[in-house]
């Protein structure tokens, strides 16, 4: 762990992006995170979309709640104001901040527990209101900051580190956000920078409510085995390594596979998630099919990853509220205040 | 018995059936008593029920101008067979009773001691309209036709206030008029008018202005330069945001866009309303929240957490009996604890308590200005007697020349220049640190706003150093507080006295009638009243000057004599609570009563004027 900015040296021959950034102008502090932890896949798919894209750093608010997912912020765009908030209330905060400001790029960053546990009311109400923002769930199914109790995503059947077996349904945050009328719903995995990054850029250039659920394995607590997706043999395996109370260092797990098909991952505990890539003739723009498509690949064992629904002519909130094109805080009393004489009227009204 | 026989001094109650039009016909009565020059103090008591229960509504008449609640009941207008019995029953001795004669009543549901007078009102409606709803409707107005030939009024003065009323809707109107007519031609027909109670014209209203609190906190909230509000409806508050909007739509949309300047948002709890008045505030918009006391137990969290990240946020808990969902429709001040002391870890909050509609005005566009300048959440605490009540009281004022304070703002200009920019350094030995807005410079100023422990220069920091820093900084930002915050004022006593009186917020005007009847009776007290919390040095004077003080409230714990003694280091002893908390707004009466009692313990006597002690 580390207090200290990363040095930032400018390497004469690294590529910069049409502001003139570098790829390290997006970067934060150095994570403080377990190694191989997803989350930090994440991160630097958010910095490496943000730099392709050319976004200027300040104009981004980076907005989290509590978890390991939550700090992240503080690791990628370093120049950008950020705000840890609290446990499972980001979206109130991102929701505040953006009619304050409607200029600036809001990124709200979110854990599984943090947002389908105690959240699950805010993440659910900034996205009917069509909040203009791009809200990821670092979804790892469990509490990783404290020590790998079960998140409301966690699979049913589960068994959790200390032998607990979930008998609890599992909130499937994408089918949530899409009846919620998210108008941009994505899901990716957090090694898969292949897919996860056009997703992000997409994402930012979304105006509206984007939502991206990014399963993110926790190396030191995810432990699904949930039987459709186990492999017994790695599990057990792992088990003395789990029971320490220390992490050893892994490497972050990656994936890449090509648009169609199916690819079973091997999270770090041995178990396994069955992603299906959606193939590049599928139609995002019907949020009816997309519910019923996600539905049926469920069925089967399978989990969805890609762009399952944008609308192209989605609305956000500000449009809803006809706020004015200039931002509220740059307004002083000679916009806001109605003056004196205003007020004699309605003291004249009164009596 | 002898009927009552007064001039601009008594109270007349009504008693309707919730949803029956009948509010808008009480408050013509109340506001022509108004036209005639004599001040009055109209008071709704409700139930949280919206249709076809009991609702009433009481004006005090009152020519010396006080606004306080009086208790007894002069005149009743008994038009809930419901609540008839006890109605009836709540009569002072002597007093009148007005009621729909229409039916015959047995002489069991009437007393002796009082004047009994009689208007068929469902007659004369039924004989005139024939559609159903008018016949119910104009029953209300027609009533208040009948209290004018009682009462002696000038019709036509309740003629100008209808006038205004239904202006530009001439059928409305007339059909208005001529109701109240047929009302008041009956009572001087029929009945012996006027009666021992009397409104006279008289020369004490002045330009005053007769407004809800709710709504003149909202108008103070529009000038003050609020332009985010978050809420979620719960009484007595709601009507405050609602007024919000309403004074919005009418002063903040762009003649020329047809654009607002300004976001509303009905929240889904009061958790989300707090998170994006927090989010507005953090991001440099002014923003404001409105609450009663659940919603206040709902926001604890953020609360610490605007506290410690320093985000400025304005919240106006228009207090309510409590606890739990308590009396939703009665008032109380009991809040002052949990505001003051609002969330986890070591907290302390600034309070403002405005004791009429116009420091709810002033106060409220105050805690907009101090939010920023404090960086931390301000209370505007007032309840339900000042917020859903109409009360006379001075008109708004503004001074077009005030800009609105910032506080410490750093620019662009200054971070390029090179200043010195930490969050949460205090440079100025204010306590008060510089922040930045996001988006300020694409490289300086930008930092990560945590709830957890962070060095001056807002970097993650465990160490216990920084976070005593943080801490007593806070402290001495508190500290600041003390002298921009509204100050006390002080009513002497007509002779030096050991004895004092504190209070606050809407026991005001009772407290302004019991100091009158104290000093009459030769019982001399000097007052103070607290505008805000953290406290000014002279109210620990004030005290310290004293041998007892009595501090009035209305909560069962003494919640303001809590604080001063916690924050004042006060000896308990010195502090004697005088407490009302029935949900109830306190009387002068009541504090009278309280306090000679008190007194006649340390042997002090009332005199009778002109006697010497
Ligand atoms: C009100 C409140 N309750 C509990 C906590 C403790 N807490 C901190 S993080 C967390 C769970 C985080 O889970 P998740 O959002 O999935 O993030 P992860 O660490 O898995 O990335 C909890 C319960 C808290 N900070 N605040
Ligand atoms: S505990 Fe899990 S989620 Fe948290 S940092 Fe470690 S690997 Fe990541
Ligand atoms: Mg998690």
């Amino acid at each position: 762990m580390t207090y200290l900015a990363k040095p930032k040296l400018h390497h004469p021959t690294l590529p910069t992006n049409r502001l003139g950034y570098t790829r390290r102008d997006y970067e934060g502090r150095v994570s403080t995170l377990c190694a191989g932890c997803g989350h930090d896949s994440i991160s630097a798919a958010i910095i490496q979309a943000c730099w392709e894209l050319a976004i200027e750093p300040h104009k981004v608010a980076k907005l989290s709640g509590i978890g390991c997912s939550s700090k992240t912020p503080d690791y990628f765009l370093g120049s950008s104001h950020g705000f840890n908030t609290v446990h499972g209330r980001m979206p109130s905060v991102l929701t505040g901040a953006n009619l304050a400001n409607r200029d600036l790029l809001y990124l709200g960053v979110s854990g599984d527990g943090d947002s389908a546990s105690i959240g699950f009311g805010q993440f659910a109400h900034s996205i009917r209101r069509g909040v203009n923002m791009v809200y990821i769930v670092e979804n790892n199914g469990v509490y990783g900051l404290t020590k790998g109790q079960f998140s409301a995503t966690a699979d049913k059947g589960s068994k959790s580190k200390r032998g607990v077996v979930n008998t609890d349904e599992s909130i499937d945050m994408v089918m949530v956000a899409l009846q919620l009328g998210a108008t941009f719903v994505a899901r990716s995995f957090s090694g898969d920078k292949e897919q996860l990054i056009p997703l992000v850029k997409a994402a930012i250039e979304h105006k509206g409510s984007a939502f991206i659920d990014v399963i993110s394995p926790c190396v030191a607590f995810n432990n699904h085995t949930g039987s459709t997706r186990s492999y017994d043999y790695v599990r057990e395996h792992n088990e003395a390594v789990n029971r320490i109370d220390f992490f050893p260092g892994r490497e972050a797990i990656t994936t890449d596979y090509e648009p169609g098909s199916v690819k079973d991952v091997v999270q770090h505990d041995g178990s396994v998630l069955r992603l299906r890539k959606l193939h590049a003739e599928y139609d995002p723009s019907d949020r009816l099919k997309a519910m019923n498509y996600l539905l049926q690949q469920e069925a089967a064992g399978e989990i969805v990853t890609g762009l399952l629904y944008v609308n192209p002519e989605s609305e956000d909130l500000h449009a809803h509220l006809n706020t004015a094109d200039v931002a509220l805080n740059r307004l002083g009393a000679k916009e806001l205040c109605p003056g004196s004489a205003a007020l004699e009227k309605i003291n004249a009204s009164l009596r | 018995m002898k009927p009552i026989a007064a001039v601009n001094d008594f109270v007349v109650k009504f008693a309707n059936v919730n949803g029956s039009g009948s509010a808008s016909a009480n408050e013509t009565f109340a506001k022509s008593i108004l036209r005639h020059g004599v001040p009055i103090s109209p008071r709704n008591i409700f139930p949280s029920n919206i249709q076809g229960l009991p609702t009433w509504f009481e004006v005090r008449v009152t020519e010396e101008g006080y606004l306080g609640r009086r208790g007894g009941i002069d005149m009743m207008v008994a038009m809930n067979p419901q609540t008839w019995d006890a109605d009836v029953k709540e009569l002072e001795p002597g007093g009148y009773l007005v009621y729909d004669s229409s039916k015959p009543m047995p002489k069991s549901k009437f007393r002796d001691d009082i004047t009994v007078l009689g208007v068929p009102l469902t007659e004369i409606c039924n004989a005139t309209y024939t559609d159903s709803r008018q016949r119910q409707l104009f029953k209300n107005i027609m009533y208040v036709g009948a209290l004018a030939a009682l009462l002696d009024m000038d019709t036509e003065m309740i003629a100008g206030v209808i006038g205004d009323q239904y202006r530009g809707k001439e059928k409305l109107l007339k059909s208005n008029i001529h109701a109240l007519q047929l009302g008041y031609d009956y009572a001087k027909n029929n009945l012996k008018c006027p009666i021992g109670l009397r409104v006279q014209k008289a020369d004490k209203v002045g330009n005053k202005i007769l407004v809800e609190g709710n709504a003149a906190a909202a108008l103070g909230c529009v000038y003050g330069g609020a332009s985010v509000c978050a809420w979620y409806p719960i009484t007595p508050s709601s009507s405050l945001a609602e007024a919000f909007i309403k004074y919005c739509e009418k002063l903040r949309v762009d003649p020329v866009t047809g654009k607002n300047k300004f976001a509303i948002v009905q929240a889904e709890d009061e958790l989300a309303s707090i998170g994006i008045v927090v989010g507005a505030g953090w991001n440099g918009a002014r923003s404001f929240t409105t609450t009663s006391g659940p919603g206040i137990s709902l926001m604890q969290e953020f609360l610490g957490l605007a506290y410690f990240a320093e985000i400025p946020c304005t919240i106006i808990d228009v207090q309510r009996g409590g606890p739990s969902t308590g009396m939703p429709t009665r008032t109380q001040q009991s809040d002052v604890l949990s505001c003051a002391y609002a969330s986890h870890g070591d907290t302390k909050h600034v309070l403002l308590f405005p004791e009429d509609p116009r420091e709810c005005f002033e106060f409220s566009a105050a805690a907009l200005d101090l939010a920023d300048r404090l960086q931390t959440p301000i209370f505007v605490l007032t309840d339900l007697d000042i917020g859903m009540n109409q009360r006379l009281c001075e008109p708004f004022a503004w001074d077009d020349s005030h800009s609105y304070d910032r506080g410490k703002i750093m620019t662009a200009e200054e971070l390029e220049a090179g200043k010195d920019f930490g969050r949460y350094l205090d440079v100025d030995g204010d306590g008060i640190p510089y922040r930045t807005l996001p988006a300020t410079h694409p490289t300086k100023g930008g930092y990560f706003t945590r709830g957890t422990t962070r060095n001056a220069y807002a970097q993650y920091s465990e160490a216990g150093p920084d976070y005593m820093y943080n801490v007593q900084r806070l402290l001495r930002k508190f500290e600041t507080a003390k002298e921009l915050v509204p100050k006390p004022v002080v009513r002497k006593a007509g002779k030096a006295t050991r004895f004092g009186i504190i209070y606050y917020g809407s026991t005001s005007p009772a407290m302004t009638e019991c100091l009158d009847r104290l000093e009459e009776q030769g019982l001399h007290v000097d007052a103070l009243r607290i505008k805000a919390f953290p406290f000014h040095e002279s109210i620990i004077d004030f005290i310290s000057e004293h041998d007892h003080v009595f501090v009035v409230e209305q909560n069962r714990d003494a919640q303001l004599r809590c604080l001063l003694v916690n924050e004042g280091a006060i000896d308990p002893a010195k502090l004697m609570p005088v407490l009302h908390y029935d949900g109830t707004p306190i009387t002068a009466r009541f504090i009278v009563a309280e306090i000679s009692q008190r007194l006649s313990a340390f042997n002090v006597k009332p005199i009778k004027k002109g006697k010497a002690a």
